[in-house]
């Protein structure tokens, strides 16, 4: 392995001597001015201790003074015979001489104990890397290796700079001169809307569905939907439920201003509105988003009119079984700060529904599905339950459709 | 080799079209009431000379089972063949029959600014029922591409090829050559597609990972890909679902075909006029010989298969002869579905047609955190480290990352995907940017998603030399770093965190025959397409500096990163984008204002 990688560094060393047209390679070793100013040398050295520190917060082995510039003849350079040719040579030929004063081979990259390092710059479709057993060796050396600046060290010569003045300021108005201040910001302002991500209209019915239990039989719906932009939105929901042949059990509708927060959460606040029940108008505010290992949440919390504080935390998760076939297992918890008899809500955990629904996207837009849910009120919300004569634990076997446009 | 006028073989390069009789036979506005009577046609008619008329109208199109509306030009999609001389002046006339605005961009000809057909940037566009008139000196050769840069008009049909004749001999020679425009045709409208993707994730995606599939992924890797609220399988947007892929206006049923006499050199010009495809091109049982990309000529090499990103163009030369015919096989990126074509030594010759490989999964390379992938995602494994290919373990600076990330791999918990430290300030963090590439690699070296283990001789930028030194010379005088930034989730795309809505009074701006070498990175899982008008760029590619590759546009990587030299040489302002039509509509695009020789801002 040793005398495989000698010969290929010997091969690289000579074949971009070879390869590399003079000229470009010793851009600032003007023949004309053999020797580097004072200023460019000190430049190299504070360049070369950087570089040198990186390189001993690896751990390598990077001897005290490795930036001194070397003898005047050094610096002159026999590229043939320098060490660093173990370096990406690709990008030497850029007429950016990343060697100027520095003395690499002190560097003992040959050293680096796995000969990765001298591997790095090396084309590695030669290379046999199931040697390398990555695998199995994160080793030290590995790990703290920054390869990066080892090829592109060249880059370090080019400064990280903004645009200088010569390329102006202010808004792109080439155009202007040519077509007319009118003609052009009035493109200018139709490609800025064009690019823009656009307002849209979504309406999702997430559970339309027909619920059959012991005894009875009823009705759920659970639609949501927006119209905005990429932040902004206004958002809708609405939730109810009945039996057949009965007054509509429970309905509300909420209208939020909705607000991109992170990537993959909203900000929610806005109103509720009970439309069953006594009168209860509610404060809302809430954060809808998708958390870690795609669950569908919705938390939110409410203010009544009547100071009453609930809260709700609503879960969902697509699991797909096939392209088509998705299973969707779903909760909901519902929470109160206190007890709201009017309302048959104990303070507490007042409610817990656990469901699974089996839906078929005909189209994305369109899934039948099958599921059934759970129903339990809890503590004194159970209580309440029993006293209106009510059975706190409920199931449901359900058949919907979930559908958006 | 046999000299032949390469220009009669063009007409029968469209395939099928040469036996309808059609081609030529009138003028393409004789034949206005047929184009709205029914669908346009498929392939494409050559234009040329000095004065050269467009005619943008609304049409429909059919392949296959699919039939919707569409925007043809002169009558056909793609529309006419532009082939000019370099040395001469052309004038272009843009009609426009549309009820909307329009526009064309001749894409990588180095033309005045004002004429390079950008609404809101070069110009206003094109009103419905006026003629644009672009007149310009022809500049080089090569092969290159014009499209609507209108809203989403090029998914609907509004493209073609162009193609300069040298003015001297031309290095590559060729007994025959052939046009080959790659593109989509979907039913659906291009506004419902974009719809689509804002309101559905993964909506066209149905090679999803899923309870009953066959991926190589472990539970683990799962876990990990939901618990980064991501997809390994989301590798374009756009699927076969939508789309179907086509050949010179030419879906897989429609038998295009292209003739050869056994043993000439016929040259493919490779145009990606797809609004979101790459394409991975093979024609088995053939090698070719790629000898221009971007319209640039480079040093030959021979490959059995590459990918072509949208937008991009390469030249191959192949040499058919041991069998009747061979198969054109383009296959989309994501593997959903393909082009076909055939070039056969005698009208109704076929190959065999392969089938669908399996969809490719990204790898830990693709989320940005290269070399960390050590065989943990299946066959993807080792390809994401690239080494294969001729990539180096340049990058690999846990530095930044510290080393919890390297020790917690089993289990990723140390993974950070969003680590906003590593960002540049002036990248702006916000809902629209859902992951940072923790160890964005360069990443020339990649053949592009799913070709790293294929068992045959593939492409990529680091085997790009330009064919002839160019001028250039010079150190870039300062470097600059752009980050392509997105939210797969929400459809958002942007350069540096910032649609294009909030920099459209901010354009990056070069000082006239300014050098500079700009850094991309690429903070998504996606590739991007990246182009820049009116400019060739040079690959930092590891060629020597004159023989850097010239491009007008560079696929970034997914979570890699990519370098190129520019010289900014041509004033004015110029649109920067990335070529995902969609991309750039969610607001990845950018102006880059080049100023004046003397000094004055342009």
């Amino acid at each position: 392995m040793k005398i495989r990688i000698a010969s290929l560094l010997a091969s690289v060393a000579a074949g971009s001597v070879l390869a590399s047209p003079a000229a470009a390679q010793h851009a600032r070793h003007s023949p004309a001015e053999p020797q580097q100013s004072a200023e460019a040398q000190a430049d190299a050295k504070t360049k070369c201790e950087q570089e040198a520190d990186r390189h001993r917060a690896m751990g390598h082995p990077v001897a005290d003074g490795a930036c001194e510039p070397a003898a005047q003849s050094e610096a002159a350079m026999d590229h043939s015979e320098m060490d660093h040719m173990a370096m990406d040579h690709g990008s030497m030929p850029q007429g950016k001489p990343a060697e100027g004063g520095m003395d690499q081979s002190q560097m003992n990259h040959g050293e680096m104990g796995q000969a990765e390092a001298a591997s790095s710059s090396m084309d590695h479709g030669q290379m046999d890397h199931s040697q390398m057993n990555h695998g199995r060796t994160p080793s030290q050396d590995m790990q703290g290796m920054d390869h990066s600046a080892m090829q592109m060290g060249s880059d370090a010569d080019i400064p990280l700079l903004p645009p200088p003045p010569e390329a102006g300021s202010g808004p792109a108005r080439a155009a202007v001169a040519i077509w007319g201040e009118e003609a052009m910001n009035e493109a200018r302002r139709e490609l800025v809307r064009e690019t823009d991500g656009g307002m849209r209209f979504w309406f999702q019915g997430d559970r339309l569905e027909y619920r059959a239990r012991e005894g009875k039989e009823g009705y759920l719906w659970d639609i949501q939907g927006y119209y905005g932009g990429d932040i902004d939105k206004f958002w809708f929901k609405s939730e109810g439920e009945g039996s057949f042949g009965e007054p509509i059990e429970d309905a509300e509708v909420q209208a939020l201003w909705s607000r991109a927060i992170a990537p993959f959460f909203d900000f929610q606040a806005g109103v509720r509105q009970d439309l069953t029940g006594p009168e209860r108008t509610h404060a809302v505010i809430g954060i809808q988003g998708i958390a870690p290992y795609q669950f569908e949440v919705d938390v939110a919390a409410f203010v009544s009119n009547k100071g009453d504080v609930t809260a709700r935390f609503e879960g969902e998760l697509d699991q797909r079984i096939t392209q088509r076939l998705i299973l969707q297992p779903r909760a909901e918890i519902a929470l109160s700060a206190q007890d709201i008899p009017e309302l048959g809500i104990g303070a507490g955990l007042d409610r817990i529904e656990a469901g699974l629904r089996l839906r078929y996207e005909f189209a994305r837009e369109f899934a039948p599905y099958v599921g059934v849910s759970q129903e339990w009120r809890i503590g004194q919300s159970a209580d309440f339950a029993r006293a209106a004569g009510e059975d706190p634990s409920v199931t449901n076997y359900v058949v919907g459709l979930r559908f958006w446009f | 080799m046999i000299a032949v006028n390469r220009r009669k073989f063009l007409g029968a390069g469209a395939g099928g079209m040469g036996l309808l009789g059609l081609a030529g036979a009138m003028p393409a506005w004789a034949r206005g009431a047929d184009i709205l009577a029914g669908n346009a046609r498929k392939g494409l008619d050559e234009l040329s000379g000095p004065n050269i008329d467009l005619t943008v109208a609304r049409s429909a199109f059919a392949t296959g089972n699919r039939r919707g509306g569409a925007i043809a030009v002169n009558g056909t999609i793609p529309g006419p063949l532009l082939r000019l001389q370099e040395g001469t002046t052309v004038r272009l006339n843009v009609h426009n029959q549309l009820e909307e605005d329009t526009s064309i961009h001749w894409h990588g000809l180095l033309v005045p600014f004002q004429l390079d057909g950008v609404p809101g940037v070069s110009f206003p566009g094109v009103k419905p029922g006026e003629t644009f008139t672009a007149e310009f000196p022809v500049r080089q050769s090569g092969t290159y591409w014009w499209h609507s840069h209108s809203g989403l008009q090029e998914q609907a049909g509004h493209y073609g090829a162009i193609v300069v004749d040298p003015a001297g001999p031309d290095p590559v020679q060729a007994d025959r050559e052939y046009i080959v425009v790659l593109s989509e045709f979907s039913a659906m409208s291009p506004h419902t597609i974009f719809d689509k993707l804002k309101k559905g994730e993964g909506y066209f995606n149905y090679n999803q990972n899923t309870w009953t599939d066959d991926y190589p992924l472990s539970g683990e890797d799962r876990r990990m890909w939901a618990k980064m609220r991501m997809m390994p399988t989301d590798i374009l947007d756009v699927s076969s679902a939508a789309y179907t892929y086509l050949l010179n206006g030419h879906g897989p049923l429609d038998n295009l075909e292209y003739l050869f006499r056994p043993g000439e050199r016929v040259r493919l010009r490779f145009i990606n006029a797809g609004a979101m495809t790459f394409f991975n091109i093979r024609i088995p049982g053939l090698p070719m010989t790629i000898v221009q990309a971007d319209g640039q000529n480079v040093e030959p090499v021979e490959v059995d298969e590459f990918q072509i990103g949208v937008a991009e163009t390469y030249d191959v030369v192949v040499t058919p002869g041991a069998q009747q015919a061979y198969t054109l096989v383009a296959e989309s990126m994501d593997r959903s579905g393909m082009g076909i074509a055939t070039l056969a030594s005698a009208p109704g010759a076929r190959a065999a047609i392969p089938p669908l490989r399996d969809p490719p999964l990204l790898t830990m390379a693709d989320m940005g955190m290269s070399g960390m992938d050590h065989g943990s995602s299946g066959d993807a494994g080792m390809s994401g480290m690239d080494h294969g290919s001729g990539g180096d373990m340049a990058g690999m600076d846990h530095g930044s990352s510290g080393q919890s990330e390297m020790a917690g791999m089993a289990g990723m918990s140390g993974m950070q995907m969003r680590d906003t430290s590593l960002l540049p300030s002036d990248v702006k963090v916000g809902p629209g940017l859902d992951m940072v590439s923790m160890n964005p690699v360069d990443r020339m070296g990649d053949p592009g998603i799913g070709l790293a283990d294929v068992p045959h001789r593939t492409l990529d930028y680091r085997k790009l030399r330009a064919l002839t030194p160019h001028r250039e010379g010079r150190t870039p005088s300062r470097r600059m770093e752009i980050h392509l930034t997105g939210n797969m989730e929400r459809y958002m795309w942007s350069f540096d965190g910032k649609k294009f809505s909030a920099v459209s009074d901010e354009p990056i701006r070069f000082a006239y025959n300014e050098r500079v070498r700009v850094k991309l990175v690429n903070d998504t899982m996606m590739a991007h397409p990246i182009h820049l008008h009116g400019h060739f760029f040079e690959l930092v590619n590891g060629a020597p500096a004159d023989r850097q590759p010239l491009k007008h546009t560079v696929i970034l990587q997914p979570g890699g990163s990519a370098q190129f030299d520019l010289t900014a040489d041509e004033p004015g302002d110029w649109a920067f984008h990335c070529h995902l039509l969609y991309h750039m509509h969610a607001g990845m695009f950018q102006i880059v204002t080049v100023a004046n020789p003397d000094g004055s801002e342009a």
